[in-house]
């Protein structure tokens, strides 16, 4: 059986996308001032995880083929 | 990874998407995301040509030209290429320069990521570029080719990921698109040419409108300089020849399969200035109104810093968190930027220099200790450019210069040993030779406007052209080393004699390779259509940022 890349960068990027949603939730909105008042780790940390689970299913729906 | 084929050239079982996008970020190191972002500071919206006129067309030709030969003469490294199509000596040659080029290119990331853990961390310089050598050094001992290839393409999306929302932070904060031209106008009327005349308003947005003459554009170089030194020697030089991209392509599983890799790698690619050059833009408009956005390069000398563009602006828009992401994006460019150097310096050293003429027949273990042996030694000699690189504002500058050293004059020998089979080995050696002394002649005779440091030319003595940027002369320098390299070649070729016949070099030459008919391939599969739209749309770009 083949590795495939898309299993670990699925991995990778949802776990990124997680931490970063979570960190989100719980910083006070002081700390995105410098971001224009945007709460870009909530938001990009959305992004991260859809793409991780994108890859994950690539990867999953090869495997059960 | 059980042999030296398994270390060197990951047994050539990759698919093409993957290594499509390892040839991408082979080349996505520090260079691409520090320097194209310092680049868009001190030149503009013109280090787009880097992509809409150098690289992508560049990659098209790779595909559609070069990879045929490349991937059918099963040659492991562009050297060995060289010994088959011409002779030993050039290939011993141009085995020395790669591995130079190489050193000084992984020396250029190390001190990048040095420079940025000492920004960011609060380490000391030293400590930071030794440290970054160990973990490199550990990196590729670890795994070779494939682990590089792998780990490439994580760092692709890693880099793309992480950087997309500097992009648009700053985009929002400039009032989009518009509010940039506008900031841009300002700085370009209180910039001063070597003139000391101030730029005309539009000279950083536009990508062609100010190269009319060298003084109209903060590159300092009019468009013929740009379209033969950038566009066709050094892109074309480097797309073709640079063996630590090509590896990327040969590795895939068959012909087709090679001659696509480019081609995927084009079309993202395309899209890279709006994520590194942008950035880079920002920051000097930022710059010129720190009053009132509280961002400012930092200065070097008599010029800003540019190399701290990326840092800076990371800094500045992300809130800890994502923070974290764009660091462990950038530390990713500069990992696949220096072990993809002295990945490929350990294959050449090994293949091209030790076994042919050190150490001969040994078995593939011995082999394979004298790679892991070639991959300290690299990155010694890696530390120690990386000391040199302290001498440039602009990381860019330095890398074009040793481009035009290496690539330039071997571009030459490149085109005309794959569609002119009369030349001949003495010919492509003495042309080699002839355009590394005519780089290096331009080099000691010219200086760029301001220079101290003698790294930057005007060592030989008399100084005979002052060019307005670094890059003008690096432009220059390389249609210097270009042009003597292709006459030389052409014209020692017709004094000697033909050493190879036709026979030998099937498979070598356009003319005497039989080409795959590839009609029976859908359209999105053929080389020639895929190289057609790709051309199409970079047209598209360069119109648009006319």
């Amino acid at each position: 059986m083949r590795f495939d890349l898309r299993l670990p960068i699925g991995f990778l990027f949802s776990i990124f996308g997680a931490i970063l949603v979570i960190y989100g939730f719980i910083t006070p909105a002081e700390a995105y001032t410098q971001s224009l008042g945007i709460n870009v780790n909530l938001y990009w940390g959305v992004v991260l995880c859809a793409f991780g689970g994108v890859m994950l299913g690539f990867a999953l729906r090869a495997r059960t083929r | 990874m059980k042999s030296s084929n398994d270390f060197f050239m990951s047994g050539r079982n990759i698919p093409a998407w993957i290594s499509g996008l390892a040839f991408l970020s082979a080349n996505l190191g520090a260079q691409e995301v520090m320097g194209m972002a310092a680049s868009g500071a001190k030149y503009g919206m013109m280090t787009s040509h880097f992509y809409w006129v150098g690289a992508v067309p560049a990659m098209v030709f790779v595909g559609v030209f070069m990879m045929p030969f490349y991937y059918g003469s099963k040659a492991r490294s562009v050297p060995e290429y060289l010994k088959l199509r011409y002779d030993e000596k050039t290939r011993t040659f141009n085995a020395f320069s790669f591995a130079t080029m190489t050193v000084f290119s992984s020396g250029i990331s190390m001190y990048a990521m040095a420079k940025l853990l000492n920004l960011l961390l609060g380490w000391n310089f030293d400590v930071a570029l030794w440290a970054s050598a160990a973990i490199v050094l550990a990196y590729i001992f670890l795994g070779g080719l494939t682990s590089a290839i792998y780990n490439e393409v994580m760092q692709f999306f890693l880099i793309v990921l992480g950087f997309a929302p500097l992009v648009f932070l700053g985009l929002r904060d400039v009032g989009g698109w518009s509010g940039l031209v506008s900031r841009l106008d300002l700085v370009a009327t209180q910039s001063q040419n070597v003139a000391g005349e101030p730029y005309a308003a539009g000279a950083w947005v536009s990508a062609w409108n100010h190269m009319g003459t060298s003084g109209g554009n903060p590159m300092g170089v009019e468009w013929f300089g740009m379209v033969m030194g950038l566009g066709f020697v050094l892109s074309f030089g480097y797309w073709c020849t640079d063996f630590l991209v090509v590896q990327r392509a040969m590795v895939a599983e068959n012909e087709q399969a090679a001659r696509r890799v480019p081609l995927i790698a084009a079309v993202p690619k395309m899209l890279f200035p709006f994520l590194v050059i942008l950035p880079g833009m920002i920051a000097i408009a930022l710059t010129y109104k720190s009053g009132q956005t509280g961002f400012a390069l930092p200065v070097k000398g008599n010029a800003y810093d540019y190399d701290m563009t990326i840092p800076l602006m990371l800094k500045h828009y992300f809130p800890t968190g994502l923070l974290g992401l764009g660091l462990t994006a950038l530390m990713a460019s500069f990992m696949s930027g220096m072990a993809g150097n002295v990945t490929a310096f350990n294959t050449v050293w090994t293949y091209d220099i030790y076994q042919s003429h050190i150490a001969k027949n040994k078995s593939d273990g011995h082999y394979l200790r004298m790679g892991r042996a070639a991959t300290v030694f690299g990155i010694g000699l890696s530390i120690m450019t990386a000391y040199m690189a302290q001498h440039f504002n602009n990381i860019m500058d330095m890398l074009q210069l040793v481009f035009a050293f290496v690539n330039a004059p071997l571009f030459a020998t490149f085109l005309l040993g794959m569609f002119w089979k009369r030349t001949t080995g003495h010919g492509a050696f003495a042309g080699l030779i002839g355009g590394t002394l005519a780089a290096a002649l331009h080099h000691g005779l010219t200086m760029p406007v301001g220079a101290e440091s003698l790294f930057k030319g005007g060592w030989i003595g008399p100084v005979m052209h002052t060019y307005p940027s670094e890059m003008a002369q690096n432009f220059w320098t390389a249609i210097w080393s270009w042009t003597t390299c292709f006459t030389v070649t052409i014209l020692i070729s017709l004094l000697t004699k033909r050493t190879k016949s036709d026979e030998e070099l099937r498979g070598l030459v356009y003319s005497l390779t039989e080409r795959h008919d590839e009609g029976h391939l859908p359209w999105y599969k053929r080389p020639i259509y895929l190289g057609a739209m790709i051309l199409l749309a970079v047209t598209v770009l360069n119109l648009a940022f006319l």
